[in-house]
């Protein structure tokens, strides 16, 4: 789950990370007001939770309340990476003499945080360590034995730097790396870390990820922040579509069935677990076919949620028919499979024979699940039949190769 | 309605309010309820739920609770 | 031979009292595994099929040796339940639990590495040694188990639980038996990866050849990878790589919580090109996988 900048500012502001002085917008009016009460030379900056934002005018400079007024409302009403800003943040600006990176993220072969610093800040921290790997300095952290400030000393003195920025910079990697470890977070970024004319350090901008798993954990938090349980911050809003399959998956608490992401095709797909989705939703592509969903069915769902996952697909303009496909299940039960798209075809008033294209779920209580669709006359196969098989079969029942 | 399976209680369980309480025990997705008179009363929109595990029918003299697969 | 569990490796269950642990312990025993012992705090004294229930791992270690511990806890347990069995010496953890957080996964790690002890998972269904013992749900129910699973000469690694059975199915029905299949696990940080397997099925003189199942996301396949071309290993790879629609949806958490693309080096495509300059065979579908399996052997005049 990504944080606003304006957000993971107010988190690095409590840990004591020095910020420039400012504040979050929603109008012009409002950054016109924020503009005059910090006075002098300004940023604006769209609110959106994704990169590339100077390059796509999301990033402009003033020197008056007016100006940042007019610089306001060209922000706000820009898309990015088809993101509406959610608002603009009003910073006073300063001259900066250099700039770092600071980063927290974890490391998964080395299976613990990594700190990463880097004296060529500002720029794409990937391209660095490409070009550059002389201007990095990094250190795995323990999860075990609290963090000391002597470590993010000793990394800053491995990049070759000492004196009073050495000193200045010791509490600021440590605070993000307190923080890191405190809020459940799988990314901490500062970048730019910026120094000053006059020697003092600013966060300019940063990037701060908090895991999905860790929401609940943190719940005060969020809610003083004003991020609520629905916002999914996923790389786009979820449709209402995929809202509704979230309310499908929480009828009850057996198994997962509603889980969906939303495509624009005519094939619906109940298809599971989570590999077995991803492979399913391949092989209708490669085959041609148009996928009008992706979805994850798994740990054996109650009927009702299995009836309703399947009404909610059919009801999805454009569906033609539906795929029912699964691995080889072992927990999931293939009678309660059938039981579940069966009843859901019936009760959206169709023909689960015509529209069930085929249905390939092998594996535990798979006699009495054939037993259901021989006696509705469903199309279904078993595992002597591939996934691969199955889906060229799907696409070729709606009519095109 | 229920599609794919019916549950059958001989009145001897089914009016007995003590039989109905092991009944409604012994279901894992609550087929079974108890009536205002605690005599036994089938949910009707958990049936299609049953996962044949035949704990009911088993927790009785033979033959007084059946489950009917519908679709055999 | 097979690597990490035979029948004679003895486990024990953690939160063998909880309804999914139930099915499992009845399973595994099923199968022919030795499962000595559970352990849910406060049940003391109860069984669960013939096996006894501890309040404490320790209380069994005392007792007798005790190879690997199956944690099957709800995620706010997990880490105490994977430390208790670390601490007591058991050697071969296998978390089952989904949704741990990851720092508190990278603390059972890097305890692990202080306990010399190896964790599979988290997210996993666990290993399987077919014919001889399965420590965790993978396969399901014994009988659905022996009809997915059969003995042979294939060593299988996958991110995916449910897909593992999936693949050792289509081995078996093309005769390709199995050495021993490990549901590594779906998260974004696990206990044991492709590359830190390797060694024991090179180790291993029934294994012939490997088998895993990949996604985007995560460095483990070119780490894999690297092993490979730096190691010369005996061992052919064939490799499946779902989720290829995903390289167009960066940010999109799909399946898995480790499976997401965030930068280039987590798309299918790089991974795909990473693995075949490392000389692994990359099938277009699962259904491939027996010939290419075959091919790869004759190769190497196996």
């Amino acid at each position: 789950m990504r944080f606003y900048e304006y957000e993971a500012k107010v988190l690095l502001g409590r840990q004591g990370v020095p910020l420039p002085k400012g504040s979050n917008a929603k109008t012009p009016e409002e950054a016109e007001q924020v503009a005059g009460q910090i006075g002098g030379s300004l940023v604006l900056k769209s609110q959106v939770l994704t990169g590339g934002r100077m390059k796509a005018g999301g990033i402009k400079f003033a020197t008056s309340p007016q100006e940042a007024r007019k610089e306001a409302a060209g922000i706000l009403a820009l898309a990015i990476n088809g993101q509406k800003p959610r608002s603009v943040l009003v910073e006073g600006r300063a001259a900066v003499r250099q700039e770092f990176y600071v980063g927290v993220i974890y490391d998964a072969l080395a299976k613990r945080p990594l700190l990463i610093l880097s004296d060529m800040g500002g720029i794409d921290i990937e391209e660095v360590a490409e070009r550059h790997p002389e201007h990095i300095a990094r250190l795995h952290l323990s999860t075990l034995v609290p963090f000391q400030d002597y470590q993010a000393k000793e990394v800053i003195s491995n990049l070759g730097i000492t004196g009073n920025r050495l000193t200045r910079m010791t509490p600021i990697l440590a605070r993000l790396v307190r923080l890191f470890l405190q809020y459940n977070l799988t990314l901490a970024e500062i970048n730019p870390l910026a120094e000053l004319e006059d020697g003092s350090f600013l966060c300019l901008d940063c990037h701060l990820d908090m895991e999905e798993e860790a929401r609940d954990r943190h719940a005060r938090l969020l809610q003083e922040l004003g991020i609520g349980r629905d916002e999914s911050r996923q790389a786009r809003p979820p449709t209402p579509f995929e809202v509704r399959g979230a309310q499908v998956d929480a009828i009850d608490t057996r198994g997962v069935a509603g889980r969906v992401v939303e495509f624009d095709g005519d094939l619906g797909l109940i298809i599971g677990a989570g590999g077995g989705s991803l492979t399913l939703l391949d092989a209708v592509r490669k085959h041609g076919g148009r996928p009008a969903n992706y979805c994850e069915i798994g740990g054996n769902p109650s009927v009702r949620k299995a009836s309703e996952l399947t009404k909610l697909v059919l009801s999805k303009p454009g569906v033609e028919k539906i795929a029912v496909m699964m691995n080889v299940v072992s927990n999931t039960r293939v009678d309660m499979m059938a039981r579940g798209v069966i009843k859901g075809v019936i009760e959206s008033g169709y023909d689960p024979k015509e529209k069930i294209a085929i249905f390939r779920i092998p594996g535990s209580w798979e006699d009495e699940g054939f037993k259901i669709l021989r006696k509705y006359g469903v199309e279904y196969v078993d595992r002597t039949v591939s996934l691969d098989e199955a889906a060229r079969r799907a696409v070729v029942k709606m009519g095109r190769r | 309605m229920a599609m794919f399976v019916r549950v059958e209680v001989a009145p001897s369980v089914a009016s007995q309010p003590e039989l109905a309480r092991k009944l409604v025990e012994v279901c894992p997705v609550d087929i079974f309820a108890q009536n205002p008179d605690r005599t036994v009363r089938i949910v009707e929109e958990n049936l299609d739920e049953c996962v044949l595990c035949d704990l009911c029918s088993q927790a009785f003299p033979p033959g007084t609770v059946r489950v009917i697969k519908l679709y055999e | 031979m097979s690597i990490l569990i035979d029948e004679n490796t003895t486990f024990i269950i953690q939160g063998i009292t909880g309804r999914e642990a139930v099915n499992m312990t009845r399973e595994c025993l099923d199968y022919g595994a030795k499962v000595v012992g559970g352990v849910t705090p406060g049940r003391k004294g109860r069984d669960v099929y013939g096996v006894p229930v501890y309040d404490t791992v320790r209380q069994i270690t005392e007792q007798m040796q005790v190879d690997g511990a199956v944690v099957s806890v709800p995620p706010g347990f997990a880490k105490d339940a994977a430390l208790e069995a670390i601490s007591a010496g058991i050697k071969l953890i296998v978390i089952v639990t989904e949704r741990i957080p990851r720092g508190e996964v990278a603390e059972i790690l890097e305890f692990a590495e202080g306990g010399d002890a190896r964790v599979i998972g988290p997210n996993c269904l666990g290993i399987i040694t077919p014919g001889r013992a399965k420590m965790g749900g993978i396969g399901g129910t014994a009988e659905d188990t022996r009809k997915a699973f059969k003995p042979g000469a294939i060593g299988v690694m996958s991110r995916s639980g449910g897909m593992t059975t999936e693949i050792c199915n289509t081995l078996g029905a093309a005769g390709l038996g199995v050495t021993t299949a490990v549901s590594i696990g779906g998260d974004p940080l696990i206990g044991s990866t492709y590359a830190e397997l390797m060694p024991l099925y090179e180790a291993d003189p029934e294994t012939r050849a490997i088998v895993i199942y990949s996604e985007p996301g995560g460095p483990f396949e070119a780490q894999l990878a690297a092993y490979l071309k730096e190691k010369r290993s005996r061992l052919p790879v064939v490799a499946f790589m779902a989720g290829r629609f995903m390289d167009e949806m960066p940010g999109m958490r799909f399946g898995h919580a480790g499976t997401i693309v965030e930068g280039r080096a987590d798309t299918s495509a790089e991974k795909i090109r990473l693995m075949q300059d490392a000389g692994i065979t990359v099938a277009e579908s699962i259904a491939a996988i027996p010939d290419l399996i075959r091919q790869r052997l004759k190769e190497r005049g196996n």
